[in-house]
């Protein structure tokens, strides 16, 4: 970028000024709106990889997933309770995936939505600031950590653990995995909670102190009904973070294909079994490469209901004062 | 809730009463607080004993040869050195690939966007992104990069689809940043006769930088340790080779063949450990899994300290 004023010649002779040296010649002036623009379409299409990234996502399940239902009917895929489409009695039912899925994510909110809603709760309205600056990087941190070591700790830690009360208990099951998980997502619900009741103006905690509420009732009956919406965001992209969750279960709850809702028992969730059929050695194209499709457009629309109706609770509260 | 004694407040038994009250509201209110104390102190003891378990199955396990060997069929003698590698080499395709995309989408939408269609729906398909599961980049890398492109089972497809993995979060801390510089600053700027993209990169990115950073950091962070995406696109567990060295090729100066090596990374090393029934592997997985912690700890505490340190520093 050539500058107006020559600086650089600053202590030596200058070289003569043209007429008006504000003005930059018209060749200038179109070079650099050229430049200005070229920048600005390079920013575009950096943007755009956003849409491009999501229009790939969905045309690629969509795509396999229509040659999966050619060959198996949807009635099928929707109502059977089996899942085996490598044998040689082949079965297509989603819902043996789905009840593993479903839950381990009740297990998990069982965890996450109490200590993720006490927890916020406490950090916004009663700890000392000092608590709260340190608090919140660790549970930052607790929420770095990469999920396939949650796996190991499921596995090896929590599972020997409940064993110890519950001998029963087999070595891979939904109990563990998805207690384990509830853990994983209390950094996430309690921070998008606590700054749904930061949120909050302080007016109105001010009027509840003013009427004589302690600080308990002021947190349970003015903090928490203003910042509902905003809490309720937070469990359901909680519950978004927990159907797609995939190394956790799939290490520490099986991946057997399993109809039941018992939590003591070992049973493959939607994630664990595209985990299982991709460590396997899958030919392209073929009826189980088209099954993780599938598989991956359901996890997919559950996903996104969730994460619709998540914000639009969040755009709610946002907008509430 | 007005007690019934509040009436008689002028009244000896009635202040008495008013006062047990209240005496009864402090310890719900002490009592809370307990609750948050006990919370904060689960997440602790969980912490420690997930730190814990794996330092005493882990540490006896790590050396110098740890770090210098190749996996191998007998657990004593199994190492990382093709993890590591395989993880340093595809965080440096994903930086390269989601770092300047990240924040140049971010700087366009605060910056360059106009309020229209094209705007709101690049905002949707970005806020959306974000709440896609992992395993599902690993489908679309799987469609995408390993069969259209024909890029296989290499470094480049997995750099490639963590990088539109960490894409949404480098967006979003970009765009924070840039939000919070205040507005007189880039009206001086544009006073002086600047352009807009003299003003974005003489002022914006510079003041941004320390949010850009933060972002960019714990998304690789979360990149290193994301193993769902990489299975599903197939990537081999047993890697005992490292891939060709940029520096190999006799007529080039730096050759790009590692970029379609097959590879392993730190996360998967140990998935393959973790799957193994031998017990005497389950040290190596917890020795790499300590590693790993180690590594994205490590990360997210400098994100942290940077925004800390500069939110102190920074005064508008």
């Amino acid at each position: 970028m050539s500058s107006i004023f020559p600086l650089k010649h600053a202590g030596r002779a200058l070289p003569a000024m043209p007429a008006r040296p504000w003005q930059a010649s018209p060749a200038q002036r179109i070079r650099r709106r050229l430049a200005e623009r070229a920048i600005e379409t390079m920013l575009l299409l950096a943007a755009l990889v956003a849409v491009f990234t999501t229009a790939a996502i969905v045309a690629m399940l969509v795509w396999e997933s229509v040659v999966f239902f050619r060959s198996v009917p949807l009635l099928d895929f929707l109502t059977d309770t089996q899942w085996t489409p490598l044998f040689d009695d082949a079965h297509f039912g989603i819902l043996a995936l789905l009840s593993g899925t479903l839950t381990t994510t009740i297990v998990a909110l069982m965890v996450a939505v109490p200590l993720g809603t006490i927890l916020a709760i406490y950090l916004s309205e009663f700890a000392p600031f000092r608590v709260r600056e340190v608090a919140k990087p660790f549970l930052e941190l607790l929420g770095g950590i990469p999920t396939i070591v949650y796996g190991y700790f499921a596995l090896f830690f929590v599972t020997p653990l409940l064993q110890r009360i519950y001998p029963e208990l087999p070595g891979f099951n939904m109990l563990s995995a998805g207690l384990v998980m509830g853990i994983m997502i209390i950094p996430y619900v309690s921070s998008l909670s606590e700054d749904a009741m930061r949120a909050v103006p302080m007016s109105m905690r001010e009027a509840s102190y003013a009427m004589g509420a302690t600080r308990l009732q002021t947190a349970l009956f003015v903090v928490t009904p203003a910042a509902l919406s905003g809490l309720a965001s937070s469990y359901i992209l909680g519950i978004s973070r927990a159907v797609g969750e995939t190394m956790v279960v799939a290490i520490a709850a099986g991946m057997q294909p399993n109809f039941t809702f018992n939590p003591a028992e070992p049973a493959a969730t939607i994630t664990a079994y595209i985990v299982q059929v991709a460590l396997g050695d899958l030919p392209h194209g073929s009826i189980g490469y088209q099954t993780i499709f599938a598989a991956g457009l359901t996890l997919l629309l559950i996903t996104l209901l969730f994460n619709i109706i998540g914000h639009v609770l969040r755009k709610r509260f946002r907008e509430a004062y | 809730m007005i007690p019934k004694s509040f009436t008689a407040a002028t009244s000896e038994a009635g202040v008495a009463e008013i006062r047990r009250m209240i005496a009864r509201h402090k310890t719900w209110d002490w009592l809370f607080g307990l609750l948050g104390t006990l919370a904060l102190l689960f997440a602790t003891l969980v912490f420690a004993a997930l730190f814990g378990q794996m330092l005493i199955n882990g540490v006896p396990h790590l050396s110098w040869e740890f770090f210098t060997s190749f996996p191998s069929r007998r657990a004593a003698s199994a190492g990382i050195l093709s993890a590591w590698v395989g993880t340093v080499l595809v965080m440096l395709v994903t930086a390269i690939v989601a770092v300047p995309l990240g924040i140049g989408a971010g700087i366009y939408l605060e910056e360059y966007a106009r309020k229209n269609l094209l705007t709101d729906i690049i905002e949707i398909n970005v806020t959306n992104l974000a709440g896609v599961p992992s395993i599902i980049y690993g489908l679309l890398a799987l469609g995408l990069f390993v069969y259209q492109f024909g890029l296989g089972q290499s470094i480049a497809a997995a750099g490639l689809t963590l990088a539109l993995l960490i894409l949404p979060v480098v967006i979003v801390a970009t765009r924070e940043a840039i939000r919070a510089i205040p507005q007189n600053v880039r009206e001086g700027a544009y006073a002086c006769g600047a352009s807009k993209w003299q003003v974005v990169s003489h002022h914006i990115i510079p003041y941004s930088l320390p949010g850009i950073m933060t972002g960019v950091i714990i998304g690789l962070a979360r990149a290193i340790g994301e193993t769902a995406p990489i299975i599903t696109i197939g990537a081999l567990t047993f890697i005992a080779f490292l891939p060709p060295s940029p520096f190999s090729s006799p007529d080039h100066l730096l050759s790009f063949e590692w970029l379609l090596a097959p590879f392993t990374v730190m996360p998967i090393q140990m998935f393959n450990w973790l799957s193994r029934p031998e017990e005497a592997f389950q040290a190596n997985a917890a020795a790499a899994g300590l590693v790993l912690v180690v590594m994205t700890l490590s990360m997210n505490a400098i994100a942290i300290w940077i925004r800390y340190h500069f939110r102190k520093k920074i005064k508008w």
